[in-house]
């Protein structure tokens, strides 16, 4: 029998859950990116 | 007695069933936590040269390894990983997610632990069990433990909610080359490369990052629908309302269609993402140099990540069935056509040509979860789903193996470097029309292969 945690989701814990993951992703994105302009110069 | 810890504890099923008022959009960041950090694997090639020269520091010394050498740390890894989600799915599936991301963080950040005393030790087998093993181990652990749980939040989007972990997977390398490049120059002196370190930083860093993600992780309670969402009365022919049991899946004629819907697709991907800086330069001799060369393959790994999340997205509309054909039909197309785009000197095209290629390649990773699903329901979609993985393990050997040896064969019988590759083209485009008509034959599983209502009921007493 399973037991509910009792926590909800506020919008705090929703951009802190994908800032966590979103700017390091976006980080690195951006480095590609940037890199990758190389083939059009 | 659930919650307690002969039942599992903290990482029991019973212990992460989400309550009223939780959010389902947190399910995929705790899914990215996993993803992002596996996904390394794709980066691993940065660390071969240095590796080559540990002893040698500005050029490789006699006794240091050989890239050929380092090649199999890798190649080890993405075999155990097709290995360890075939063994393991079912365990994965029934312990839940928590214990499974768990378990990966451990493997993948000791991987990298144990890699790092081997190069400590300058002992090659101890990389090999270090990363290839043990790492690999937590590669295809931490690769398939998110998949079921994303679909059961997610029932009116499947596609899409795999997609984005899948496309985690893909991205990850963003993160971790310039990463480890960054950390190896900060520990790096004139008479030391700085690659033990490194790894354990990211060793340390990764585990971190996966027990956020098996922190924040929840399943649905039973019968948990979307609000809004009401799933369709009238049954669709190609998704299933039935549970087809793990190892029943693997005598289903569709099981293996889509083993090698998969394996012909990735290994048409595969083969030219391997080559495609080299390809660039001689199909375009003196127009694409080595700097735009990379700029091209930055690219292609953009489009591999972000096909992963468009076409999952898409197969939500379309059906997953339609988006293999699409892959197949617009594949072959345009395979076909990456010879004439040398022959007219069309830069502009060979590279769009590619890039669609490999958002394919990744849209095929990330739709197929789905598409076991729709054919198998979801019960066990995260224990077939590993099995399933054993096509990308088969997929990385043919892939690099029939580019290569088709190149070097035209080479070697005095075919132009410029033109070697048009062969190969030709035979992939080949291999997605067996791909093509593998998934045409795919269709709904025999009700004999579902199983009964008492057998889903008790195993879904274990949620």
């Amino acid at each position: 029998m399973a037991t509910q945690t009792a926590t909800g989701t506020t919008p705090l814990h929703l951009i802190l859950a994908w800032g966590f993951v979103g700017i390091p992703l976006a980080w690195g994105v951006i480095e590609t990116v940037l890199n990758s302009l190389k083939l059009f110069q | 007695m659930s919650g307690s810890l002969a039942s599992g504890g903290v990482f029991s099923p019973g212990r992460i069933v989400a309550g009223p008022g939780f959010n389902r959009w947190m399910v995929p960041p705790a899914a990215l936590c996993v993803h992002l950090c596996i996904g390394q694997a794709y980066a691993f090639s940065v660390f071969n040269l240095p590796m080559s020269k540990l002893l040698g520091i500005s050029q490789s010394a006699p006794d240091d390894w050989k890239l050929t050498d380092l090649g199999w740390i890798f190649s080890i890894a993405i075999v155990v990983l097709g290995l360890s989600a075939a063994i393991g799915g079912r365990w994965v599936e029934e312990g839940g997610p928590r214990k499974a991301m768990f378990t990966a963080g451990l493997c993948w950040g000791g991987g990298f632990l144990v890699a790092a005393l081997g190069v400590y030790m300058h002992n090659l087998w101890v990389i090999y069990l270090g990363y290839g093993v043990i790492g690999g181990i937590g590669l295809g652990l931490g690769y398939i433990s998110p998949v079921s749980t994303l679909i059961k939040w997610f029932p009116d989007r499947p596609g899409m909610a795999t997609g984005m972990a899948i496309m985690g997977f893909g991205g990850a390398a963003f993160i971790a080359s310039p990463l480890s490049v960054w950390l190896m120059r900060q520990f790096s002196t004139p008479t030391h490369v700085g690659v033990a370190e490194t790894f354990i930083v990211l060793g340390v860093v990764y585990f971190c990052f996966m027990m956020v993600g098996a922190a924040i992780v929840r399943l649905p309670a039973p019968g948990w629908l979307p609000a809004g969402y009401v799933p369709p009365t009238q049954s669709k022919k190609m998704i299933t309302k039935n549970h087809v049991f793990v190892y029943d899946a693997l005598k289903t004629p569709q099981f293996w269609l889509i083993w090698w819907v998969l394996c012909l697709n990735v290994t048409a991907g595969i083969g030219v993402l391997g080559q495609a800086s080299a390809m660039s330069q001689e199909m375009f001799p003196g127009r694409v140099t080595a700097s735009a060369a990379a700029g091209f393959v930055g690219l292609m790994s953009l489009f591999n990540m972000g096909g992963r999340f468009f076409w999952a997205s898409v197969s939500d509309y379309i059906g997953r069935k339609n988006t293999y054909f699409v892959f197949f039909a617009l594949g072959f197309l345009l395979y076909a056509t990456v010879p004439h785009s040398g022959a007219a000197g069309s830069i502009a095209l060979f590279v769009l040509c590619f890039c669609i290629i490999i958002s394919m390649y990744g849209g095929g990773f990330a739709t197929v979860p789905a598409y076991l699903r729709d054919m198998f329901g979801t019960r066990y979609v995260g224990a077939i789903h590993g099995m399933l993985l054993t096509a990308w393990s088969a997929a990385g050997v043919f892939g690099p193996v029939l580019v290569n040896y088709i190149r070097q064969y035209n080479v070697d019988h005095g075919v132009a470097k410029a033109d070697a590759y048009n062969i190969t083209m030709y035979v992939m485009a080949a291999l997605l029309v067996v791909g093509f008509l593998c998934n045409l034959f795919i269709t709904a599983v025999n009700e004999r292969h579902h199983m009964v209502a008492d057998e889903s009921d008790a195993v879904g007493m274990a949620d």
